[in-house]
């Protein structure tokens, strides 16, 4: 006679997650999206100033190898009141450097609720969803919701060198069409600030 | 030719001096007000979520389209399920004052009337709104109005 197999209790599924703070208000992370924390005073030498991209939201861009990040400043991004941001989030699989208060504290969550669709605007790119937390109800941020593809393309086109229609013409056909431009630039050793 | 009339349930709210009516189908409970979280968002009916039974529940206030101003007090949260085209979800609307059921026949609303507007119903001397959620409320498209559900029994109130 064979006994019936018990049944196996699922594991709660978890995710760990950074809490931290934008112009005082609460948000998560979750830890894998976070590539690197550092310090906005480590970053400042290595950002430069981007201007007229149109983007009030964006301010610097940071060379990180073959790639450049673009440092949104989290209050204006949520639309909160002006802070002097403290650390600066390098998200993962972005192009994103995100200006925090700082840091809360790491923690687990184990449920994420999607967005309830009340809610019906620009929030909807922002969040994966909501969580709670110790009774308090946090939002967790989507990496990738911090600059839309067209705020992307506006701040690569913004980088890109201006040239007159002349010379622009004259390179075309001396290539014999378009020319690759460069979606980067050098951004060698400026000391910025990032206090608003 | 008469108007076609359903007799249902119905759950009377109050926003101020005013009552209005959900079908009692509609709500899941009455619970006192509790605290509200708030979060940047550019949804701006939406106040902020009240946490009830483990669930994240979206606070609307519908007053200001309703009667024109917020409110100042709010005495209760009644619980509704607001339907979407993937589901129904919770949504919280401050009341007032107490909530009453009902038992009603419902006008149904006609094409002069706003959109919210699903129907009518006299009670004691007053001609109240029945409230169609999907249209007050906000949610990805108000186009995709559905069905309103079976009326159930009085106890989905608590």
């Amino acid at each position: 006679m064979r006994l019936p197999i018990p049944a196996k209790a699922h594991p709660v599924r978890t995710e760990q997650i950074i809490l931290f703070r934008v112009s005082g208000q609460l948000f998560a992370v979750s830890s894998a999206s976070v590539q690197e924390v550092r310090s906005v005073d480590t970053l400042a030498g290595a950002a430069k100033e981007i201007a007229q991209a149109g983007l009030r939201k964006v301010r610097h861009i940071v060379q990180r190898g073959e790639h450049a990040l673009y440092v949104v400043n989290g209050a204006m991004h949520f639309g909160l009141p002006p802070f002097a941001p403290a650390l600066v989030f390098v998200l993962r699989r972005t192009r994103t450097a995100l200006l925090v208060d700082g840091i809360e504290k790491m923690t687990t969550m184990t449920r994420l609720q999607a967005l309830p669709q009340a809610f019906c605007n620009d929030e909807r790119d922002w969040y994966r969803g909501v969580t709670a937390i110790d009774q308090t109800v946090v939002p967790v941020v989507k990496p990738e919701g911090f600059l839309t593809p067209d705020e992307l393309f506006l701040l690569d086109s913004s980088l890109q060198p201006k040239e007159s229609p002349t010379e622009t013409a004259a390179q075309e056909t001396a290539s014999g069409g378009l020319l690759p431009q460069p979606d980067i630039i050098d951004t060698d050793g400026e000391a910025t600030s990032f206090q608003q | 030719m008469s108007p076609q009339t359903d007799s249902e349930s119905f759950v009377l709210l109050r926003l101020a001096e005013r009552r209005f009516a959900v079908a009692a189908g509609d709500i899941a409970e009455l619970v006192a007000p509790s605290r509200v979280f708030r979060f940047p968002h550019h949804t701006k009916e939406i106040e902020g979520v009240i946490l009830r039974r483990g669930r994240i529940v979206p606070v609307c206030d519908v007053a200001a389209r309703l009667i024109g101003k917020n409110l100042l007090s709010r005495r209760f949260y009644l619980i509704a399920q607001r339907r979407y085209a993937t589901g129904t979800e919770w949504i919280a609307l401050p009341v007032t004052g107490d909530c009453e059921l009902i038992f009603a026949e419902m006008i149904p609303a006609s094409e002069a009337d706003l959109p919210h507007v699903s129907g009518w119903l006299s009670h004691d001397g007053d001609v109240i709104e029945v409230l169609n959620l999907t249209a007050l409320t906000p949610g990805p498209t108000t186009a995709a109005l559905l069905a309103p559900a079976e009326a159930v029994q009085q106890e989905a109130l608590s």
